[in-house]
């Protein structure tokens, strides 16, 4: 067999994997919408500067509080204007470049840390394992955007700062869930070959289990992607997250707060858009836990 | 009269690439106070047979069958309900793993005594004695304090033990038992199995033994079914299936034996492996491991002829002088 | 010649704490006391059930973990002196394969990544030399190298078993500890895997340490055998003296317990009545006479010594009243 035949069934291989895990997936429409509009919402944030009709910082001193118009020849813009004349379509079309860098970011954070800390209570367990533990716990019995409002307090406000405070609140579920999946990876017989082998901590830790235990991490990271949107706005909003006249989420519902009743498209329009980013990264959440739990697997 | 009396019975399972055909024409008398064992290895379609009498396989499985009766109840048609007031009380089954098949939650005696109340419609004072009775019925010493005892509290031989007093709890006219010692110490199987003949003498119930052990098979069995890749390949009274194997498919496994080849330098192979859902053979689903395979093995799927309690599939079956060592 | 694998009165004892704030903690003695002496090319089987000490004793073997007393000599060096300065270079020495072929293989990685880790942690060698050289085993496995680039998934177990097997011997070790390799095997795999492991220990003169419960297999390949029941050797010799004359009660009931195909190669049943004592709390005197027919007083009170009766290592009071029976 030559190698060019090898690396064919090699290819063959790795698209029957992704053949069978887009074949789970795949059954949950739902799951299959949220991708697709993720998928948007991400176009969106890369081309910002192209789809969004008007800068979100220029001021249109004549159009303030400009309801949603469609083709009028003054002062038309889709998504109204807030109470400074700046185009609402554009600020939230910027706002989901934010939106996705506090998400993604908190994500990365989580992730890094968390694996660390898990993997490293897994393997040593007694006293570190406690240690790391009980602080995790610690974390856990604040309620999570009280912990983070208390955080940014010390930090001071600013979006870079929302998003340390939001992965410190997630970080517990990560390294809980490292820390079980790896305690029962480490059973498993093929870490007893590699120690045989005379593996290292390190190549034990990182390379043997840890890919073992990746599974339910991403599905993790999936949904904590959402929720680390919401509580960005959510603190957005308190005035703790990103300050104006960054076009935030949270923060564009805050700035128009007063005019909630006098002009809602204000704060509808963003509302509405974190509501529907959320929705459709929970749905494909969902759908990428059943395609990776085998139990639910119907073979 | 036969108790269970199954002809051509196929399952398929839907998967995602496709269908798989796991039993394909099992046929079956089980007649009052036989003992009979199913012998195959792993994917021979000898677990899922049963499962498809009992009714426990997934919805994805589809059953089909000629003739599939119990005591003149037709199994494939029988409502739900009718099917639960046969399956534990007049057929029972053991499993393999006897500490997952019974439930952590509750005291082994609940378990006994549930299996009684179902079927039986005994009072709380006479499930109670039966229980007793039971446990003392399967060696299970100081009855009267185990009945108290939660599964994790008692080993694995003991909870054998425990899910054969629940499989005989309503006198069954029927016991399946699928590789019931396979996850037991080699003392222990061999209380096991002994229990196990033992009751059937006493209750002169049916007794279907399934198994990957040929030890245990020639120990126990008075009659023999061999299976290979879901289909049913010989039958045979036990002593001549192991003095003179006819299908060369038994014939090879019982070659296999490491006890059969101590004087041999290699312990014979049977090359090659059990075709999977992709890779079936036109012809005889064995002929690409047999020995003795021909032209005709590979064009035709040769037909199960029974002679009497006798049954093979072969066209070239193997001479009982020439066992081909 | 000195002996490839050496052990001298190893003892590995476990503390164990029960649940619960006042929990007293107690002493589990896994391994109580084994010495043996293996050379190259040779193979010492190690038998006995569950609870017995045999893997506590691979453990020690492969120097994952340390003895709490007594000595192993890997190629005569002790890798715990010197503060186990010599641990790493002797571990080449020593590969162990495992029972279940579906835990052994790490599911997220390749095959050729599989086999070459040994090579990775161990030597710098170029990736194409260690390609070749993984390629070369997996053909003497018999598999083929195009496997390389395929994940364990796509492999039946006895393929998987294989595959353990090439990574076991990829870096040519002296000594090869196999943890019920065949067990969880069907009849016609364990048969190709118990010749290829049989061909690659002749062909690299391997000194080969068998643990196993299945008399039937022990019996074909081993050249020692080492009885264990409750962390203790109860038995210890020649095995083709031990299997054709056992004379420890416990070897006789293992013996007679090994279901057997061929009816002359059937013993007599000695009935073990009773389970396994727990060994946490292991009976007093000799271990084995709560379960053995010819108990007497004296066996309840003193532990047997392990002596040299009849060419062989015995543990009991009365072997030779065992041997008349």
């Amino acid at each position: 067999m030559d190698s060019s035949a090898g690396s064919a069934r090699k290819s063959g291989i790795l698209r029957r994997d992704i053949l069978e895990f887009w074949y789970y997936f795949s059954e949950n429409k739902a799951a299959v919408i949220g991708l697709v509009f993720l998928l948007g919402i991400i176009f969106m944030a890369i081309f910002a500067g192209f789809i969004a009709p008007h800068d979100p910082t220029i001021q249109y001193r004549d159009c303030l509080e400009q309801p949603p118009t469609w083709g009028a020849e003054k002062c038309n813009f889709l998504f109204g204007t807030d109470y400074a004349g700046r185009d609402m379509l554009s600020r939230i079309i910027y706002g989901t470049r934010l939106s996705l860098i506090a998400g993604g970011m908190v994500v990365i954070l989580c992730l890094s840390i968390g694996i660390m800390f898990g993997v490293i209570a897994g393997y040593y367990r007694g006293w570190v394992d406690i240690t790391i533990m009980r602080i995790m716990d610690t974390i856990l019995s604040v309620p999570g955007l009280l912990m983070a409002l208390v955080l940014v307090a010390i930090l001071g406000p600013g979006l870079l700062n929302a998003m340390i405070a939001i992965s410190i609140t997630y970080l517990p579920y990560f390294v809980r869930l490292t820390r079980s999946s790896y305690i029962i990876e480490n059973t498993k017989e093929y870490v007893i070959a590699s120690k045989i082998s005379g593996a290292s901590k390190f190549r034990i830790m990182f390379i043997t289990i840890l890919p073992n235990c990746m599974a339910p991490l991403i599905v993790q990271a999936t949904l904590s992607f959402s929720t680390a949107i919401l509580d960005t706005a959510a603190l957005g909003f308190l005035g703790m997250g990103a300050q104006p006249p960054t076009p935030e989420w949270g923060t564009l519902i805050a700035e128009n707060r007063d005019l909630m009743l006098s002009a809602p498209w204000t704060v509808t329009f963003p509302g509405l858009a974190i509501l529907l980013a959320v929705l459709a990264i929970n749905l494909m959440g969902d759908g990428l836990r059943d395609a990776f739990d085998p139990k639910l697997k119907r073979s | 009269m036969s108790l269970l009396e199954i002809r051509n019975l196929c399952v398929d399972f839907e998967t995602v690439s496709g269908s798989f055909r796991a039993v394909d024409g099992v046929d079956l008398d089980i007649r009052e106070t036989d003992i009979l064992s199913i012998v195959g290895e792993s994917g021979s379609g000898k677990s899922v047979s049963m499962l498809a009498v009992m009714g426990l396989l997934p919805w994805t499985a589809k059953i089909t069958a000629d003739k599939m009766e119990f005591e003149g109840h037709n199994l494939l048609t029988i409502s739900n309900k009718a099917r639960r007031n046969i399956i534990g009380r007049d057929i029972a089954m053991i499993f393999q793993e006897p500490m997952s098949s019974l439930n952590p939650c509750f005291t082994v005696g609940f378990q006994i005594a549930e299996t009684l109340k179902q079927h039986l419609h005994l009072d709380r004072k006479a499930r109670r004695k039966r229980t007793i009775e039971l446990l003392d019925l399967v060696g299970i010493p100081a009855p009267e304090e185990r009945i108290r005892a939660f599964p994790h509290q008692l080993s694995g031989g003991m909870c054998q033990r425990i899910m054969i007093a629940m499989a005989i709890a309503c006198y069954p006219k029927l016991l399946i038992a699928d590789e019931p010692t396979t996850a037991l110490d080699v003392t222990i199987q061999a209380q096991i199995i002994d229990l196990l003949v033992n009751l059937q003498n006493e209750t002169g119930m049916a007794l279907v033994l399934i198994t990957h052990d040929m030890g245990v098979v020639a120990e126990t069995a008075k009659r023999v079914i061999v299976m290979y890749a879901g289909q049913q390949v010989e039958q045979q009274e036990v002593e001549g299936l192991f003095n003179s194997p006819r299908h060369p498919y038994t014939n090879a496994l019982l070659n296999a034996l490491p006890e059969r080849s101590l004087d041999l330098d290699r312990l014979p192979t049977i090359e090659g492996v059990v075709p999977g859902a992709g890779d079936r053979p036109d012809g005889c689903l064995f002929s690409p491991r047999c020995k003795f395979v021909q032209d005709d093995c590979r064009a035709n799927i040769p037909p199960l002829k029974s002679t009497g309690v006798n049954a093979l599939r072969c066209f070239h079956p193997v001479d009982p002088g020439n066992l081909g060592i | 010649m000195s002996a490839a694998i050496e052990g001298r009165n190893l003892k590995r004892y476990y503390p164990v704490k029960d649940r619960g704030i006042f929990a007293k903690s107690s002493i589990l003695k896994a391994l109580d006391g084994a010495s043996f002496s293996l050379e190259s090319g040779k193979t010492l089987a190690i038998v006995g059930e569950s609870g017995c000490g045999k893997s506590t004793l691979a453990r020690l073997a492969t120097m994952i973990e340390k003895p709490t007393e007594g000595n192993i000599f890997i190629s005569g060096i002790d890798p715990h002196a010197n503060n186990g300065a010599e641990i790493s270079r002797l571990r080449q020495d020593i590969q162990m394969i495992f029972q279940d072929p579906y835990g052994s293989l790490n599911p997220r990685k390749k095959i050729g990544t599989i086999i070459e880790e040994p090579i990775v942690i161990n030597r710098k060698m170029p990736a194409a030399e260690r390609r070749n050289l993984a390629e070369s085993m997996l053909s003497k496995v018999g598999l083929r190298p195009e496997h390389y680039d395929r994940y364990p998934h796509m492999f039946s177990g006895g393929q998987r078993q294989r595959i353990a097997i090439a990574r076991a011997l990829v870096l040519k070790p002296k000594i090869l500890i196999a943890d019920e390799p065949v067990s969880a095997l069907d009849i016609s795999i364990q048969a190709q895997v118990l010749n290829i492991l049989m061909d690659l220990q002749e062909e690299m003169n391997l000194a080969l340490v068998f643990i196993s419960h299945d008399l039937s297999v022990v019996r074909r390949i081993a050249d020692q055998i080492m009885v264990m029941y409750l962390g203790k050797v109860v038995e210890q010799g020649d095995a083709k003296m031990i299997f054709d004359n056992p004379s420890h009660p416990y070897t006789q009931a293992l013996l007679g317990a090994t279901p057997a195909v061929d009816p002359k190669l059937r013993r007599e049943r000695v009935k073990l009545t009773g389970e396994l004592p727990s060994p946490l709390n292991p009976p007093t005197g000799c271990a084995f006479h709560t379960r053995c027919r010819f108990v007497q007083d004296k066996c309840s009170t003193t532990a047997p010594k392990l002596e040299m009766q009849f060419e062989r290592q015995v543990a009991c009071h009365f072997a030779e009243i065992a041997m008349k029976n």
